[in-house]
């Protein structure tokens, strides 16, 4: 399901749409292609809106808490892992992952999670299991694929797909450090 | 198969008989790989179903892997607790793998060198402890393991991220390197918080002897690394080797000397109140035990005191410590009676002559 797109913004001299005290909130939603408004006060907002806005929050942590709440809906939403169940808010609260498939599915989120803990790195250097049913491909592999790889590049530059191009330097560089 | 965890009780394992190299100041060399199966959850969300598969299966194959055959086996899940606490007191089993609930077991070679804890955190959490500083023969030593258990398990492995572990914080090598050092003259000059520095400078933990969250006593700690992603494992070793570990000993060893040049009576009088109350006091706490017992570890190295050796102190360290006294005496031993019968015991180890 696609969130709508909202904006959040303080206003004076409105009164709320549902109790007609003044409203400070005014939350903008873009559904379909209509811009629609609210303006609400604090406890309006806060109870239909699931939004808490404290009257004397400073501006930066207000806008921090609601994009931080709406992070959590979006990963809450798209990412429980279809293995294990476990959601990236559950591996937040714990520090523990459910099962193998989850390092793929939350990639993105855990790259600058790793990078914190392991001096920046974001890729296995050492040991590779010699048995071949491991879950990985042997990394020896991948050197006889970069010069492949380098050659597409310079095609896809010449070429002006440079949508390809930079897929095709994530990948270079996703075999060189691993 | 053929020992018994009773036959470990009265004697310490190979590893801290005290005769490694740098074996003054490096008690033990320690290294761990947490590995998982493929195909498994982990332990967070695996059921007791699955749990029991892992164990029973992981035993199978243990049992019958060389170089790692193991001497003993113990079932985690119905062994007492006094029996749990043992293994955690001989470095076998962490405290968390004796406090954990359903299937788990450890597997125990070689003279206690060697421990595979099964449903730990991790599937997997093999173990090899040397005496002293032996990081490089650990390392072939457990690297040896992993390919046998590797030709035979099939371990969760990702081309981009390495050996896969419950927690992100092990995955790619899965190795934790930690060397236990005896630090008592920088803790006695101060200096110790240089120690504390440089070593979170280069992003290594300082922990307690029993290691995660346990207090540094006796003035032992527990030097680890935390990286296990994008460095190889020879160079995490090769690191703690060349770089870390024999600055801290050259460092030591730099303050005991000046210790006992400078300050002669002050250390004599450290190391013979030690002796004085381990050879004489009727009611030893633990706490207390470790702190006289690591004073009189220094005066012993630095020749203040000869009629005692290593290798009995070392034994003492162990022996002293809550299961192994209940364990000894064959009984359950509490508050002033447990406090007495550790006094007795290291009485009796002192006072042979």
């Amino acid at each position: 399901m696609p969130l709508p797109r909202r904006r959040i913004g303080v206003r004076m001299h409105q009164k709320c749409d549902i109790c007609g005290k003044v409203a400070t909130v005014t939350l903008t939603e873009i559904q379909k292609g209509k811009t629609i408004s609210k303006h609400l006060c604090e406890l309006c907002a806060s109870k239909t809106e699931g939004i808490p806005v404290k009257s004397h929050t400073p501006i930066n942590e207000l806008l921090t808490n609601f994009v931080m709440a709406h992070q959590g809906v979006q990963n809450e939403l798209g990412v429980a892992c279809e293995h294990c169940g476990v959601t990236w808010a559950e591996f937040r609260q714990s520090g523990m992952l459910g099962c193998a498939h989850d390092y793929e599915q939350f990639e993105k989120d855990l790259t600058p999670l790793l990078q914190k803990a392991h001096e920046g790195a974001t890729h296995h250097t050492g040991k590779v299991p010699t048995r071949a049913g491991a879950t990985g491909v042997p990394r020896k592999r991948k050197t006889m694929d970069v010069t492949k790889l380098k050659r597409e590049l310079a095609q896809a530059v010449e070429s002006e797909d440079y949508e390809r191009a930079a897929k095709l330097r994530d990948s270079i560089r996703e075999a060189e450090n691993g | 198969m053929a020992m018994k965890l009773s036959d470990l009780t009265g004697r310490a394992g190979e590893w801290l008989r005290g005769n490694g190299p740098m074996s003054e100041i490096v008690i033990s060399s320690r290294i761990r790989l947490a590995r998982n199966i493929s195909g498994m959850p982990f332990l967070t969300r695996a059921s007791n179903q699955e749990k029991h598969v892992l164990e029973t299966r992981i035993r199978d194959v243990l049992l019958q892997a060389p170089p790692a055959t193991p001497t003993l086996y113990v079932d985690l899940a119905h062994a007492p607790e006094i029996d749990r606490q043992l293994l955690v007191e001989r470095h076998l089993i962490s405290k968390q793998h004796a406090a954990a609930e359903g299937s788990r077991g450890v597997a125990v070679g070689e003279n206690e060198s060697i421990s595979i804890m099964i449903n730990e955190e991790d599937h997997l959490r093999i173990q090899v402890l040397r005496s002293g500083l032996q990081l490089e023969e650990a390392w072939d030593q457990i690297n040896a393991i992993d390919d046998a258990l590797e030709a035979k398990l099939d371990f969760a492995f990702h081309q981009r991220f390495g050996y896969l572990t419950a927690c992100p914080t092990n995955v790619g090598t899965g190795i934790r390197v930690s060397v236990m050092l005896h630090l008592p003259a920088l803790k006695m000059t101060g200096e110790i918080e240089k120690v504390f520095r440089a070593a979170k400078d280069l992003k290594l933990a300082v922990r307690g002897l029993y290691g995660e969250g346990t207090e540094a006593t006796g003035d032992f700690y527990q030097i680890s690394n935390q990286t296990t992603l994008g460095k190889t494992e020879e160079e995490i070793i090769e690191e703690f080797r060349h770089l870390v570990i024999p600055k801290i000993i050259d460092y030591e060893h730099h303050s005991r000397r000046a210790l006992l040049n400078d300050h002669t009576v002050a250390l004599d009088d450290k190391v013979f109140r030690a002796l004085g109350s381990l050879r004489s006091a009727r009611l030893m706490a633990s706490e207390e035990t470790l702190l006289l017992l690591s004073h009189l570890r220094m005066g012993v190295h630095l020749g203040r005191v000869k009629d005692v050796d290593i290798r009995t102190i070392n034994e003492l360290f162990l022996l002293t410590q809550p299961a192994h006294l209940q364990k000894i005496q064959g009984r359950k031993l509490e508050g002033d009676v447990r406090r007495a019968a550790r006094a007795e015991f290291i009485r009796s180890k002192l006072n042979v002559n």
